[in-house]
């Protein structure tokens, strides 16, 4: 069996707060394998997105283990950090995170100019449907575009990992079936390990495996046997 | 937000900086002035002859007009201090028999005023005494009339006369070599034979005289007594030069305060219309709780009133501090009894209200539009703002529009374009300021090459008590250590063209003059033409004359007639007004025998002492003006204020470059933290993010040099033009090195405000940032 691309022991977080101290995860222990999908279920505060932080480098654990190949995440420094984002993640936010200055296109190449092996912006923005939006700004597209347009800025780096942040909360369900389907495609087609955190408990069925998370620690891991295609998810 | 709050403050600060030290230094300094004349009897007209009877003085007294009148003797003389090597000057002046003189009157710093019957008792300038360590009972030596007298010092005394007192010849107080020396008449009288007559008249004016039609009726008076011509306070040297400073002053405080004011409005204005956009939700949310629209404007009005309090306390306690030094520095070259900074209420007052204005309507745009929205829609987020395509339409755009983060800064600035013109303009302002405070500098250097080194290059200048035959030089040129004497003749004239009348002196040289040259506007030397006059640059401007157009020339010695000449060459100098022409041409115009005033001299500096010993035994000569003294003198005096203005000047260019640098990268940062913080999450490095957040603001500063080049020019031209004045000028001079120092400056200012801002990318919320709406 390929070696896992992700893999964790005992990964803690622990916040302080004043006096308090808030431990938002307690003792994670997961692997993930290449070209996976995977999605987060929890509820707010159960610490899916910390925990989706630290495996995309921007935050950091407070003990254990977490090895991205054989790269230990958690003995790098912020420099370290900042060039694993920048070769490996490919991140796509709720909100979209779109530079509004810039038109889609620029967004795209915004990124591919910083990247190593990157793909042309227009084949990028071309795989997700946008080809003829590339040169409207974000404020003229709308919020599924946009989502769309952020995909393809994720990917256009061609990440090996690809970590969605509530890609689908900010939209509604027509629109966030057609963001879903994309990100399904890109991470298909680009043999890319994705990494989705939602509310949306339908989205599972689209996953390899499902991690529930509750009270800080990953409480089940569902395997589906056959994967739904997004274009026949309702909600 | 206190630093940017405090970056505001410093602005306004410094304006009221500016302001309190100019317009109070001025106001100190015009106020002791008028408050001296008046109390010390300062005289409106003043004449000198030869001799005349005293009785003249109730002839004079009779002219319309004429207030009162006083006479005296006054006369130029060697003096010899033991242990001073070089020889120094006095003008002797005459004490009534009884009590002190109706005018010009003396304020007595120590000691007593002389015994009227003492042969040998005087009273000495303040700043000789000081200079000397003098204090009454010392003694030193003068030659009165070739006899040499041991005088004793009886008090030491300071006159509204003599408040910059120069010496014959100099240009700049020389309180080492010159002295005012007032002595009993009696005495003065018996050494000059003068006895029952006077040799200079002093008069005061009725409040509604016309000083004209005094001068005119006086020297008719005083014609049949040789009297060259009289004048009046514009003319008087101690006046003149303190009205110079006093320009100097008023100059500055109407071109720097309101640069301030502007850059105040606009940095207000910068960064209350964010806040207020940060706080546009709350605004919204109080207005629909029912707060009423004055009430959230007073909110924000309260938070510039404060800045603007802070500003104002720091400017008046910072503008007093710079005042008493300006005040300060004024007093070691202008001598009066006490001058003291004053801290007039109301000036404070008028910088406290000029910076609330200036904040206030910065600020009263920025909160229009916290009061014009409707609840409902403050509550709500603001729209995205619409970006524009930016040459994106020509069928082959330019290069750059391929980069992305170039293509971020240009629809930033395209998108708010009176936000980038104003921090462009406000940039250019602060360049501009700092050429100005450079170029004071250079112009300082270049006048100080023309002056003293292409014009005059001898070594010193031994002026006669009267007119000598011309073969005085061929004896000058015998002492000791001379190596090249050059004779010089000088008379008084009133030059005329038109309406404008100007008293000059009108020198005579030779044509091939080599020791003090005359330089013309293109700063070559030229040979005096034979005939004609070569004028002033400036004169001629005065007097609105052009090469080859005449003028009349009044002379005031000899027979006085009156001629036309016609104005042959231009000079270009920097000191004084003057007239020069042909010295055998001079000789014929005057209808007497080639004489000489004074000799140029160069030195072999080995033999000067020789030189001084036999100088000091020659009693034809009234004094001896050294140039190397003449400049050290130039540059200890002038060189400080010079370099204390610019120090100010430096400061508070930086303060404008820091305060809108700063304010901009910080509004520019809360405004883009979002997108940085996002880009530093899709893996940009913090470099790459600060390059992102100030490209924008390197390009605005970099595009602003050029304006402010010529800003700077012009202000330059400004300050030169109305600085420039008949005693003194500046030359234009803008070296290229002068540009590039400014601007490196300025980006240097800027690239500090602006990492202070940068270091701030360091604690971007990258977690917080994915979980945020704009």
């Amino acid at each position: 069996m390929a070696p896992p691309v992700f893999a964790a022991k005992d990964l803690t977080k622990t916040y302080a707060s004043g006096d308090v101290e808030v431990r938002a995860l307690r003792g994670v222990n997961f692997e993930v394998g290449a070209g996976e999908v995977v999605v987060l279920l929890g509820p707010s505060g159960s610490g899916k997105s910390t925990f989706l932080n630290i495996v995309g480098g921007i935050d950091t654990a407070t003990s254990g283990d977490l090895r991205f190949k054989d790269i230990d995440l958690t003995k790098l420094r912020e420099r370290d950090l900042t060039r694993y984002r920048r070769e490996s993640v490919g991140f796509v936010f709720q909100f979209y995170n779109l530079v509004p200055s810039l038109t889609a296109l620029e967004n795209v190449a915004l990124v591919t100019e910083i990247s190593t092996n990157p793909m042309r912006p227009q084949d990028a923005l071309a795989m997700i449907g946008l080809e003829n939006r590339m040169h409207h700004f974000p404020a003229e597209l709308s919020g599924g575009e946009q989502q769309r347009v952020a995909i393809a800025r994720a990917i256009a780096k061609r990440p090996e990992v690809l970590l969605c942040d509530e890609p689908t909360g900010a939209l509604d369900s027509k629109t966030g079936v057609l963001v879903i389907e994309a990100l399904l495609k890109v991470s298909a087609e680009l043999s890319t390990t994705t990494l989705i955190i939602t509310h949306n408990a339908t989205i599972q069925d689209v996953a390899d495996r499902v991690f529930f998370f509750a009270d800080g620690n990953i409480s089940r891991i569902q395997r589906n046997a056959t994967r739904r295609r997004a274009a026949d998810l309702v909600w | 937000m206190w630093p940017q709050a405090v970056a505001i403050g410093l602005v306004i600060a410094g304006g009221v900086a500016s302001l309190v030290m100019s317009v109070g230094s001025f106001r100190s300094l015009d106020e002791t002035r008028a408050a001296y004349y008046e109390r010390y009897q300062f005289a409106d007209v003043f004449a000198n002859m030869p001799r005349a009877p005293r009785s003249v003085l109730d002839e004079i007294a009779a002219i319309p007009g004429v207030a009162m009148a006083d006479g005296r003797i006054a006369k130029l003389a060697l003096l010899d201090i033991s242990n001073v090597a070089e020889p120094a000057s006095g003008l002797f002046i005459s004490l009534p028999a009884q009590g002190e003189p109706d005018l010009n009157r003396l304020y007595m710093k120590e000691g007593r005023l002389p015994d009227p019957l003492s042969d040998s008792e005087v009273v000495v300038s303040g700043g000789f005494a000081q200079a000397h360590g003098f204090a009454p009972g010392d003694t030193f030596s003068a030659i009165l009339n070739g006899k040499r007298r041991e005088l004793v010092i009886a008090g030491t005394a300071l006159s509204p006369e003599f408040i910059y007192a120069i010496g014959p010849g100099d240009r700049m107080p020389d309180n080492w070599r010159f002295a005012v020396v007032w002595m009993p008449e009696r005495a003065l009288a018996s050494a000059y034979g003068l006895s029952g007559a006077i040799s200079s008249v002093s008069v005061t004016l009725l409040r509604d005289a016309s000083e004209a039609q005094v001068i005119d009726r006086l020297d008719a008076v005083l014609d049949r007594y040789g009297g060259s011509a009289a004048y009046g306070r514009k003319d008087q040297t101690s006046h003149a030069f303190l009205e110079h400073g006093l320009d100097m002053l008023r100059n500055m405080s109407t071109t720097i305060p309101p640069i301030f004011l502007l850059v105040t409005a606009f940095l207000v204005n910068l960064v209350l219309s964010r806040l207020i956009s940060l706080e546009r939700e709350q605004i919204g949310l109080l207005k629909a709780l029912g707060y009423r629209n004055s009430a959230i404007a007073g909110h924000y009005l309260k938070f510039v009133l404060v800045i603007a309090a802070a500003g104002i306390i720091v400017g008046s306690v910072a503008g007093t501090w710079l005042g008493v030094i300006v005040t300060r520095l004024f007093g070691t070259f202008y001598q009066f009894p006490f001058l003291v900074f004053a801290k007039n209420p109301d000036l404070y007052a008028l910088g406290a209200i000029l910076s609330l204005v200036a904040a206030g309507l910065g600020a009263s745009r920025a909160i229009r539009t916290a009061v014009v929205l409707p609840p409902a829609v403050a509550m709500q987020a603001a729209a995205p703002p619409r970006f524009r395509r930016f040459l994106e339409f020509l069928p082959s755009p330019p290069r750059f529009t391929a980069q992305p983060g170039l293509m971020m800064m240009v629809r930033g600035l395209w998108q708010r374009p009176l936000r980038t013109a104003m921090t462009a303009f406000g940039i250019a302002l602060a360049t501009a300021v700092l050429i100005v405070s450079l170029f004071t500098g250079n112009a300082i250097e270049q006048l100080v090459d023309v002056t003293y080194f292409m014009a005059d290059r001898q070594d010193a200048t031994i002026g006669f008590v009267a007119k000598q035959p011309a073969n005085a030089v061929l004896q000058v040129a015998r002492f000791p250590g001379v190596l090249a004497a050059e004779a010089v003749r000088e008379v008084s004239i009133r030059i005329r063209h038109g309406s404008v009348e100007r008293r000059v002196m009108l020198s005579g040289r030779g044509r091939n003059a080599d020791l003090s040259r005359i330089i013309d506007t293109n700063l070559r030397p030229v040979i005096l033409p034979e005939s004609g006059l070569a004028i002033s640059s400036y004169l001629a401007g005065v007097l609105g004359a052009r090469v080859g157009d005449s003028v009349e020339v009044d002379l005031l010695e000899g027979d006085r007639r009156t001629v036309v000449l016609p104005i042959a060459a231009l000079v270009e100098d920097y000191f004084g007004i003057r007239a020069m022409m042909d010295a055998d041409a001079l000789a014929r115009l005057l209808r007497e025998a080639p004489s000489v005033n004074a000799v140029n001299v160069s030195l072999d500096q080995s033999r000067v002492a020789q030189l001084y010993a036999v100088v000091k035994g020659t009693p034809a000569v009234a004094g001896v003006a050294l140039k190397e003294t003449a400049l050290a003198n130039f540059r200890s005096t002038l060189a400080v204020t010079i370099t204390t203005m610019a120090a100010i000047y430096t400061n508070l260019a930086a303060i404008i470059a820091v305060g809108i640098v700063y304010n901009s990268a910080r509004i520019s940062l809360s405004e883009r933290a979002r997108e940085l913080a996002s880009l530093r999450v899709l893996g940009f490095t913090r470099w790459e993010t600060i390059r992102i957040l100030l490209l924008e603001l390197t390009f605005l500063t970099l595009i602003a040099q050029p304006p402010g080049w010529l800003m700077g020019y012009g202000l330059a031209w400004v300050m030169k033009t109305r600085l420039a004045g008949e005693l003194m000028r500046v030359p234009m001079i803008m070296q290229n090195l002068t540009y590039v120092i400014a601007s490196a400056i300025i980006l240097l200012a800027a690239a500090l405000s602006a990492l202070i801002v940068a270091r701030r990318v360091n604690w971007l919320d990258l977690v917080a940032v994915l979980k945020t709406r704009d």
